[in-house]
């Protein structure tokens, strides 16, 4: 399946901001971190097509899955 | 040497200096502000006539060593809002008014005549005189000047150009270390110390130091409280890239107020985003890292250097570039910049003139996304004092009044900050509820709504926002009571040792026993405090409403509403 993934902050370093992977059917975010060598300790906010989501969760093709270190602000 | 209360009579020019009242020993900050205002002003009275009174305290912990403790809060009845206020910054002010050992500064009265005033402190004196040089000039050289002619290191409290044509979107501005600004921006206090006719405050310490019951209990305290905060992931993130890194975290939510908040994401979000500032930063040979005053271990302020490389603003906020960049749909963060650099010296609250210049720009006065169009409003209106200029200088409220718009995103007449309240629902409570008017920092409902701290909770549904937002805003009074700056919240919420480290610093410093239990009280009592007054000011729960767009008008891209009912809104009170 093909989804576009997004990085933000520190995530981006030698990485990418957005691309679009082609993966298969059944993996998780955390699957996708793994592959993408961010440790999961690291991952603070993770939304599927701007909803608020989780390491385990499996997005569907045509998905959009954005990874978050640990931020705030205010 | 005991703390004392300062007192500064404008209208028939005396001060003196006395003890503390009992009923006011264990306060400080945001806690004492409120109480003195709420004990001193006549609620009905106006905001900018002599019965208002304007107050300053340092924290319970500020002109100690503890991390972070340097926040200075200021109070007042709002003339925006009408309400009670309390709005804190940073700077080197409450350290230095805390080694004069003053726990308090009151400022009463307002002069019969047209003359403009200063006001020094030093641990044995507070004195008024007479001020006609800096008159008329923006903060940046109000501090330049006097930063040349002070002797030693000073703390300067000083108001521009709209504190002075008392404009309710004016603020108040604390010199940091370096000589830059910070401000106590929200509520437009500003208007009411250019309403007493004083210019700046200038406060000396000469040797005095700040004492502390049980030293060795404080030092252990400290480490154990300043290690938290260094080791959050989150306070990390905050050195490195602001707080504008949450332009893209907001925006990927869907709740990026967007061009007068009719969208919730901004198509040029990466151009503003705190990854884009922190790459121009480098770039351009400003710092990334540096703290608003000493002391700070999170250090999220920055400086921020021009296309030629020359300084042009420090402590360049998320709220600031979200509220001129994509509510007013400006995509440069070069016109960004200067808009902030001319509120800043101008005095100015960024969140409430950047709104009402999105509200102006929705009434046609300029296009959306004129960024050099809204420099030039601000210059040539706001600052010359303009009927426009003045229009804008009172806040969104008042440019919706003005040109007759309906979409006028404001709660008890204060502009709504960054998070759209249709697609982070925990802050349509915090807005409608809080004492302040619309104020995120009250009860940041965002931390566990987005960001994943202090658990989670679904932003798009209305299930346990009441509680978290209520939880929040007791936290953030008793926080906001210490000197605390908010920040320490993200390492307060998700470590277990920070929080209790704190009590133990407070309890060291005045040789106390508080519990956790006790700090929850205080926040509890502080909130009650301040909407007593509210409520004899006039206020009543049909104030604890969000404009009736925020019901009506589905928020792309979620599409949702806010569809909180006017009981649940009011059960936020049932503590
Ligand atoms: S974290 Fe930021 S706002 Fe807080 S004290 Fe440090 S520099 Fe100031």
């Amino acid at each position: 399946m093909k989804l576009t993934v997004k990085l933000f902050a520190y995530f981006r370093d030698d990485r990418f901001v957005a691309e679009v992977l082609d993966l298969p059917p059944d993996t998780s975010i955390q699957d996708i971190a793994v592959k993408l060598d961010i440790d999961p300790d690291e991952v603070g906010i993770l939304m599927i097509n701007s909803r608020q989501s989780n390491l385990q969760a499996k997005p569907s093709e045509g998905d959009t899955v954005a990874i978050f270190p640990k931020v705030g602000g205010g | 040497m005991a703390d004392k209360i300062f007192r500064v009579n404008m209208t028939d020019l005396t001060t003196s200096i006395d003890d503390v009242p009992e009923a006011w020993a264990g306060h400080g900050g945001r806690g004492l502000t409120s109480t003195i205002v709420s004990e001193e002003v006549d609620p009905t009275c106006h905001p900018l006539g002599p019965r208002n009174k304007l107050v300053f305290a340092p924290g319970l912990l500020s002109g100690t060593v503890a991390a972070n403790s340097g926040r200075l809060s200021a109070g007042a009845k709002s003339p925006l809002t009408n309400t009670i206020k309390e709005t804190n910054a940073g700077g080197t002010a409450a350290q230095l008014m805390a080694r004069c050992g003053c726990k308090a500064l009151i400022i009463e009265g307002q002069p019969k005549d047209d003359k403009w005033y200063a006001i020094s402190m030093t641990p044995d004196s507070i004195t008024i005189a007479e001020e006609t040089d800096l008159v008329g000039k923006g903060n940046y050289t109000v501090v330049k000047e006097l930063k040349e002619k002070l002797e030693g290191k000073q703390a300067v409290i000083t108001i521009g150009p709209a504190g002075e044509m008392k404009m309710t979107a004016a603020n108040i501005s604390v010199m940091d270390p370096d000589g830059n600004l910070r401000s106590n921006g929200r509520g437009g206090l500003g208007a009411v110390m250019g309403s007493k006719k004083i210019k700046f405050i200038t406060v000396d310490p000469k040797d005095g130091k700040v004492e502390i019951a049980k030293p060795d209990e404080f030092k252990a305290a400290n480490r154990a409280f300043g290690k938290a905060l260094v080791d959050n992931q989150i306070s990390q993130a905050l050195a490195t890239y602001g707080t504008n890194v949450l332009v893209n975290v907001i925006n990927e939510a869907g709740a990026l107020p967007t061009k007068n908040f009719t969208l919730g994401q901004f198509e040029a979000h990466d151009k503003i985003s705190g990854e884009t500032m922190h790459d121009l930063i480098n770039e351009r040979g400003g710092k990334p890292k540096h703290n608003c005053h000493a002391g700070c271990v999170i250090q999220c302020s920055q400086i921020f250097n021009d296309k030629d490389k020359n300084y042009k603003t420090a402590g360049f906020e998320y709220e600031s570039i979200w509220a001129m960049g994509a509510d007013c749909c400006v995509e440069s963060l070069d016109d960004i910049a200067e808009a902030d650099q001319i509120m800043d010296d101008l005095g100015l609250d960024t969140i409430e003139t950047s709104v009402a210049i999105g509200v102006a720009m929705e009434a046609g006065v300029l296009e959306f996304g004129d960024g050099p169009g809204a420099c030039k409003l601000l210059r040539d209106e706001v600052g010359k004092g303009t009927p426009l200029g003045r229009i804008i200088g009172n806040g969104a409220g008042s440019v919706g009044l003005a040109f007759g718009v309906t979409r006028v995103p404001v709660v008890k007449n204060q502009a709504i900050p960054a998070y759209d309240p249709r697609a982070v629902k925990g802050m349509a409570i915090t807005y409608a509820t809080t004492t302040m008017g619309a104020d995120h920092t009250s009860g940041y409902a965002v931390a566990t709504n987005i960001l994943g701290v202090g658990g989670t909770v679904d932003p798009l549904s209305k299930e346990g926002q009441i509680e978290l937002s209520r939880n929040l805003q007791i936290a953030t009074a008793a926080i906001d009571s210490t000197g605390m700056c908010l920040f320490i919240a993200f390492a307060a919420l998700d470590d277990p040792d920070c929080l209790p480290a704190l009590i133990d610093l407070i309890n060291a410093r005045y040789g106390l026993s508080l519990t956790g239990d006790d700090v929850t009280n205080l926040g509890k009592s502080i909130l009650k405090t301040e909407r007593a007054f509210n409520q004899a000011a006039g206020f009543g729960p049909a104030d604890d409403r969000l404009p009736e767009f925020f019901y009506d008008e589905p928020l792309p891209p979620h599409n949702t509403v806010v569809d909180f009912t006017p009981e649940e809104i009011d059960s936020f009170w049932n503590f």
